[in-house]
Parts: C-alpha cells; sequence; structure tokens
C-alpha cells in the first residue's frame, strides 16, 4: 500500500461505526499490554533495582512520575491534533476524542503533581516550590480544567467542539508562552531533562544521567502508560459516541412521538 | 469603524456601572492589601509592583463579561455580524473600547494607589509603564475570552477560569518589570518580552476571537 493509500485508510476511522468495531478488537491487547508492562516495569523498579546511594528508596517514585508527567504533556498535544483535525475534516470521532482524552490528561497531570510533591519532601524538605516545571505542570492543570469546563458548559454539541478546539489551539501557544515566561521569572530546583537525553542513554556523560538499571524498567513503565493511555481514550470515546447516538435516538424518540 | 468605537465609548461613559466599577475594585483590592499583610511599610514596598499588577489584572478581568454580553443580549452583535465591516475588526475594536474605559484608567490610578502601597519612587514610572504596555494585551486576550463563553448563561466564572491561565505570561512579565524598575534594576529584557506580547496579542488574537463569535453566532 503506498503511503497515500494508507493515510486514506486512516481517515475510514472517522466513521464512528467503523472506529467502536476497531476500537473494541484491539482494546482487550492494549488493556492487556499495558497491565503486563506496568505491572512488571514497577515490580521490576520497585524491587529489583538497587536504592540510589544519596536519595534512598525515594528514587523509586520515577517510575510512577516520569512516565505521568509525559503522558500529561502528550495528552494535551493529542487533543491539539485532534482538535486540528476536527476544525479541519469535521470528523465528529476525532472531536469526541479529543474531548474524552482531557480528563486522562488532569489525571496525568495531577498522579505528576502529587508524585512530585511526595518525592520532593523528602529530598527538597518542601511539598511545594515554585520552581519552572512545577509552575508549568500547575498552569497546564488549569488550562485542562477550563477546557473541560468550556466542553461541559455548552449545550449544542457541535458548538462546543468547534469553541473548545479553538480554545485547544490557543492555549497551546499560550502554554508554551507560559513555559517560557515562567523560565525567565524563577531558576528552578528541578532538574534538567535526564531520561531522554542521548548523552544520557547512551552512557557518554556521567553527570547526571539516570543510569541504565534504573532506566528500562522506567522505559516499560513509560510504554506501559502510553499504551494505557490508548485504551483509555479509546474506550472514553467508544462511550462519548454511544451518549451522542442515546441522545440522537432520544430526540428522534421525541419528534416522532 | 470609528463610528463603532464612538458608539461603545458613549455606551460606556452614559450607561454607568462598567466604566467606575473597575476603578472602584482596584482601588477596594489595593485598600485591602494592608488590612490582610500588615501595616509594615518596608513589606508594602516589596510587595506592592505585585499587587498593583495582579489589582489592574482582576479588576480588568471583572468587566469582562460586559464586554460582549450587553450587544449579544440586544441583538446589535447580529447586527454588527452582517454588516460590511469584517468581524475581525469588530472585536479589535471591542477590544480598544474596553482598553480605553477599562485598561486606560486603571494605568492612571496606579500611581496614585502606588502612594497607598508605598511604592518605592524609582518604580512609579515603571509601573505606570508596564501597565501601559501590558494592558492592550489584558483587553486583547479578554476579548477573546469573552467571545468563548457569550452564548453561556453562567459565563461569568467560566470566563475568570478561561482568561486566569491565559494571562499568565502577561503578568509574570509585567509585574516582572515594575518589580525590577521599583528595586533599580535593568528592565529592558522583561519590557521587551512584554511589548512582545501585546504586539504578538493585538495581531493575531482578534482572528481566533471572530472566528468563535461566528461559532457563536451560528
Amino acid at each position: 500500500m503506498s503511503i497515500a493509500a494508507k493515510a486514506n485508510a486512516l481517515w475510514e476511522y472517522a466513521n464512528p461505526r467503523k472506529f467502536l468495531s476497531t476500537s473494541e478488537r484491539v482494546m482487550p491487547f492494549f488493556w492487556m499490554a499495558s497491565a503486563v508492562c506496568i505491572v512488571v516495569g514497577l515490580v521490576w523498579g520497585f524491587f529489583f533495582t538497587p536504592d540510589d546511594y544519596k536519595q534512598g528508596s525515594t528514587v523509586k517514585i520515577i517510575y510512577l512520575h516520569v512516565p505521568a508527567a509525559l503522558m500529561a504533556i502528550n495528552c494535551w498535544l493529542m487533543m491539539l491534533v485532534t482538535s486540528l483535525v476536527w476544525l479541519v475534516r469535521r470528523h465528529h470521532v476525532s472531536a469526541l476524542a479529543a474531548r474524552a482524552a482531557a480528563p486522562v490528561g488532569i489525571v496525568m497531570t495531577l498522579i505528576a503533581l502529587a508524585t512530585g510533591a511526595i518525592w520532593g519532601q523528602p529530598m527538597w524538605g518542601t511539598w511545594w516550590a515554585w520552581d519552572p516545571r512545577l509552575t508549568s505542570f500547575l498552569i497546564l492543570f488549569l488550562f485542562y480544567l477550563g477546557y473541560v469546563a468550556l466542553w461541559e458548559a455548552i449545550e449544542d454539541p457541535d458548538t462546543a467542539a468547534d469553541l473548545t478546539s479553538v480554545l485547544c489551539l490557543v492555549g497551546s501557544v499560550f502554554a508554551i508562552l507560559s513555559r517560557y515566561a515562567v523560565n525567565f521569572w524563577n531558576q528552578g530546583l528541578h532538574q534538567g531533562a535526564s531520561v531522554m537525553r542521548t548523552a544520557a542513554v547512551t552512557g557518554a556523560d556521567t553527570e547526571e544521567k539516570v543510569s541504565n538499571i534504573y532506566f528500562y524498567p522506567l522505559m516499560l513503565c513509560i510504554v506501559g502508560f502510553v499504551l494505557l493511555f490508548i485504551a483509555l481514550v479509546l474506550y472514553r470515546t467508544g462511550t462519548e459516541i454511544r451518549v451522542r447516538r442515546i441522545k440522537a435516538l432520544l430526540a428522534r424518540e421525541r419528534v416522532s412521538g | 469603524m470609528i463610528a463603532l468605537l464612538l458608539r461603545d465609548l458613549k455606551l460606556a461613559f452614559r450607561a454607568g456601572g462598567g466604566f467606575g466599577l473597575g476603578l472602584a475594585f482596584f482601588l477596594i483590592v489595593t485598600v485591602l492589601v494592608p488590612f490582610s499583610v500588615g501595616p509594615q511599610s518596608s513589606l508594602l514596598s516589596t510587595i506592592a509592583p505585585g499587587v498593583l499588577w495582579l489589582g489592574a489584572l482582576l479588576a480588568c478581568l471583572l468587566s469582562l463579561d460586559r464586554l460582549l454580553a450587553l450587544d449579544w443580549e440586544d441583538g446589535s452583535l447580529d447586527l454588527l455580524a452582517t454588516a460590511p465591516l469584517p468581524l475581525e475588526a469588530v472585536v479589535t475594536i471591542k477590544a480598544l473600547a474596553h482598553w480605553l474605559t477599562t485598561g486606560l484608567p486603571l494605568v492612571l490610578a496606579a500611581p496614585f494607589l502606588g502612594v497607598l502601597l508605598n511604592l518605592p519612587v524609582p518604580g512609579f514610572l515603571w509601573l505606570v509603564i508596564s501597565l501601559l504596555v501590558g494592558t492592550p494585551a489584558m483587553s486583547v486576550i479578554g476579548t477573546f475570552g469573552a467571545a468563548l463563553t457569550v452564548g453561556l448563561k453562567r459565563g461569568g466564572l467560566l470566563l475568570s477560569l478561561l482568561v486566569l491561565p491565559l494571562y499568565v505570561p502577561t503578568l509574570i512579565f509585567g509585574a516582572e518589570v515594575a518589580r525590577r524598575g521599583a528595586t533599580g534594576m535593568e528592565t529592558q529584557t522583561p519590557l521587551l518580552m512584554l511589548a512582545g506580547i501585546t504586539a504578538a496579542t493585538i495581531a493575531l488574537l482578534p482572528f481566533a476571537s471572530a472566528a468563535v463569535l461566528r461559532i457563536n453566532l451560528r
């Protein structure tokens, strides 16, 4: 199949029926795989990696903190893409997927903030500091809240989808802007990117890298969280589609009755 | 465009309420701060730039729900949408009218309220400059928020929830200019960033506001 044909095949899932049947077929796989990855990753990470020589066992919260933080950001990215798809191609499934993803993103943001606070208390000696990364996550949380609140406030589904999509686009720009503004405003406690840096992965620098002992279970947890996120969004999107169908049925009944 | 601007200004002046309300709110917030943090003048002069910026921001926020709601209720917004003037221009004029009736008075009132909070002498100039540069951005962003929530019955609180995160960069850089100015540090970098945000929002956000308004008028 050529790339263009494949790209066309992707749009078939804009059909809710096709989306539901396929997502229901692949969802058990995602649930199982994510459960396996997270359980193995967490057990491996918690019980079979040594304690850090400085941080003791508190370092192990990384297996929840990093994947949750990663998904919190990527969830917004996914909402941005699906919002764009809705605005350009008017596929309802796309708008509903954005709606379905937002609460998952809120939970991920909260997990990242909470695990960070629990780790920060013994390590930094404080539950909260106005560090750039922490502050940006709090701001991201506010953006999620506003987005969900706008969805809930508007009754007409198409209007709601349009308005939240525009809010998502504008919000993304301002979220990035806030990230840099916050960086300017306060230098932080939080360490820099230490997981995804190539030098850290290849072991080229020994300074601040996350060593390989922690790296493999962490990767497993990240993969698990990605799969969990996909499964949750597929499930929730399916629910949204069915809610929409029920409303349509009820409306039809009222008209005919 | 000028006719629309004059109409909005006249309405704001003659109908009362919205115009003075923001200023009164600004005054009350500033007066309440010493009651809540204590009257030590050293503490007050430290927090004065930030408090004045926050007060101006909240006063601006307070007046946003009237920005489009009145025109929405009496139907003149529908007329404006079908007028030959593009909707982008309409929202820009609305934002300008909002700035002239809310932002500018706040800028002018800020130095007098600065006296109440024992603002250091070099801070007055920078406070006025930063507010003068920053408040247009607040009006334009606020117009976007108002356009998003215009059709909603209980939109007021939602409007705050949507607009406040968007105000974060403006507040950070604006308050930074005022704070640095008050302590005699260099202010160029945050001032340029603030000016950049204001210029970019004025240039780009009216398109988003107009798009949102079209959806709401559908």
